[in-house]
């Protein structure tokens, strides 16, 4: 049994890594129109989760598991075909670098940090902190699964004043699929890196694009 | 009754085809091409695939072979006796200078029918590619059926893209909601893999509201559209070919 304890620390949004200044592509979805109310935000989270929070969670579940951070690295870029999004993991997965190496010390984050200077994904620094942590695949994908969708639903409720009671009720309502998503990605990871998930929606990949040229925008993604 | 079926082309960079052989409904022709190229059409998949075929398509464009693949008409996924789904799997392989232009018709997923689509390239250091993939959800005012493509391409065995597309009824919930399709009946890409990328990147930009050129992490750009109906996606995705692949 894992530390539940470390993976709420983990976890929590509070964890200074730098995702509070990131949308998960709502911003953009506002603006056109995608997302007006609490059902819009279900349906966008719903699909990021099945898409690119399941590709996300199954590079973190295989980075917990061991798997060699560079290969699942190169698997990463070549499951995100957004510039913008590349640019964007990696200034995440920088920023969550150092609180990690505060947070649990290991030769492994500081081995990853060493080799992606400029950031590794963010979902294998997560991966390989939670093995720092003393977390497995299963904490790692739930952690990502989580984010997926709090991102967004966060974002949302300052994008749009949406009543924040709403924003919860709509991840409670996500936590099944959030457990099957997270079950899915880990068992992926057992299997290697070719086996890892590829989901992916092209609305995001097209949308963060569109967001990276606007010259005034709330969030960084 | 469900069939198997598997079709193979090999293209010799004499311009010759070493080998070509149709199988069931795959239907291959050699057919009229541009000089100093050999161009196959793949002209019997209109009816299928039915649930529960397994169709496949094995292509080698071998060291210095110049090969345009094309389809006589859309591929139309429709629902079948079996509760199977059907398969169709794509294995691409183009050598050192090889060049592969691979455009097909579209995927039209009818209302019931259940598709699960495999396209696999393996490419040497120095070749090229121009690959178009288009998704149509259901015919004419129909409601689709299941559809899951995944798109894997390595280069001198290395991942250069790898990514899978969900839609339909029998997909993960929220396909066509603000982060997926919105809405939206027709999506396509186009790859185009080129060497010469490696000194002159492609840059980033819109086309439109709809579509996104996007260069990969290699010397390689995907195009990203997605638009209302079959028509409008390929007059989004011809813009984005004629300029960065023109012939």
């Amino acid at each position: 049994m894992t530390s539940r304890s470390a993976l709420l620390v983990l976890a929590d949004g509070r964890f200074p890594a730098g995702g509070h200044a990131h949308s998960g592509g709502a911003e953009a979805a506002v603006k056109a129109g995608r997302i007006k109310d609490a059902a819009g935000l279900e349906a966008f989270c719903r699909g990021r989760l099945h898409t690119t929070g399941l590709t996300s969670a199954g590079l973190a579940a295989a980075a917990a598991h061991g798997l060699d951070p560079y290969e699942l690295d190169a698997a990463a870029d070549a499951r995100t075909p957004s510039p913008a999004l590349r640019a964007a993991a990696r200034r995440l997965g920088r920023q969550l670098m150092r609180a990690a190496r505060a947070a649990w010390p290991s030769p492994e984050l500081d081995a990853l940090a060493a080799a992606f200077p400029r950031g590794a994904h963010q979902p294998v620094v997560l991966g390989t902190t939670a093995r720092a942590a003393g977390l497995g695949p299963e904490d790692a994908a739930h952690c990502v699964a989580y984010e997926t969708v709090g991102g967004p639903a966060t974002a949302a409720v300052r994008l749009l004043s949406l009543d924040p009671y709403q924003a919860t009720a709509v991840l409670a309502r996500l936590a099944p699929d959030m457990d099957r998503v997270a079950a899915r990605a880990a068992a992926a990871a057992r299997q290697g890196v070719d086996a890892l998930p590829a989901a992916s929606a092209p609305l995001l990949d097209l949308t963060a694009e569109q967001h990276a040229t606007w010259p005034v925008r709330l969030f960084a993604s | 009754m469900s069939l198997r079926a598997t079709a193979r082309i090999a293209a010799a960079a004499d311009g010759g085809l070493p080998l070509l052989e149709s199988d069931g409904p795959l239907a291959l022709r050699r057919t009229r091409a541009a000089a100093g190229w050999t161009r196959v059409t793949v002209v019997g998949a209109m009816s299928a695939p039915l649930g529960g075929d397994r169709l496949a398509i094995e292509t080698d464009v071998r060291d210095g072979a110049r090969l345009l693949v094309d389809s006589a008409a859309a591929t139309l996924a429709l629902p079948g006796r079996s509760a199977e789904p059907a398969t169709y799997d794509l294995g691409i392989a183009v050598g050192e200078e090889g060049v592969l232009r691979w455009l097909p018709e579209q995927l039209v997923s009818a209302h019931g029918s259940d598709l699960r689509m495999r396209t696999t390239v393996e490419l040497a250091p120095t070749a090229r590619l121009v690959l178009r993939e288009e998704q149509i959800l259901g015919r004419h005012g129909e409601r689709p059926g299941t559809l899951v493509t995944r798109l894997t391409v390595r280069r001198a065995g290395r991942p250069l893209l790898d990514q899978e597309l969900a839609y339909g009824p029998g997909a993960p919930g929220g396909w066509d909601g603000g982060a997926v399709l919105g809405g939206h009946r027709a999506t396509g890409q186009l790859l185009v893999v080129d060497p010469d990328f490696t000194d002159k990147p492609v840059e980033a930009r819109l086309l439109g509201e709809q579509a996104v050129i996007a260069p990969l992490a290699g010397p390689a750009a995907l195009v990203t559209a997605v638009a209302p109906d079959a028509l409008a996606l390929r007059r989004l995705l011809d813009a984005a070919l004629s300029e960065l692949a023109p012939l």
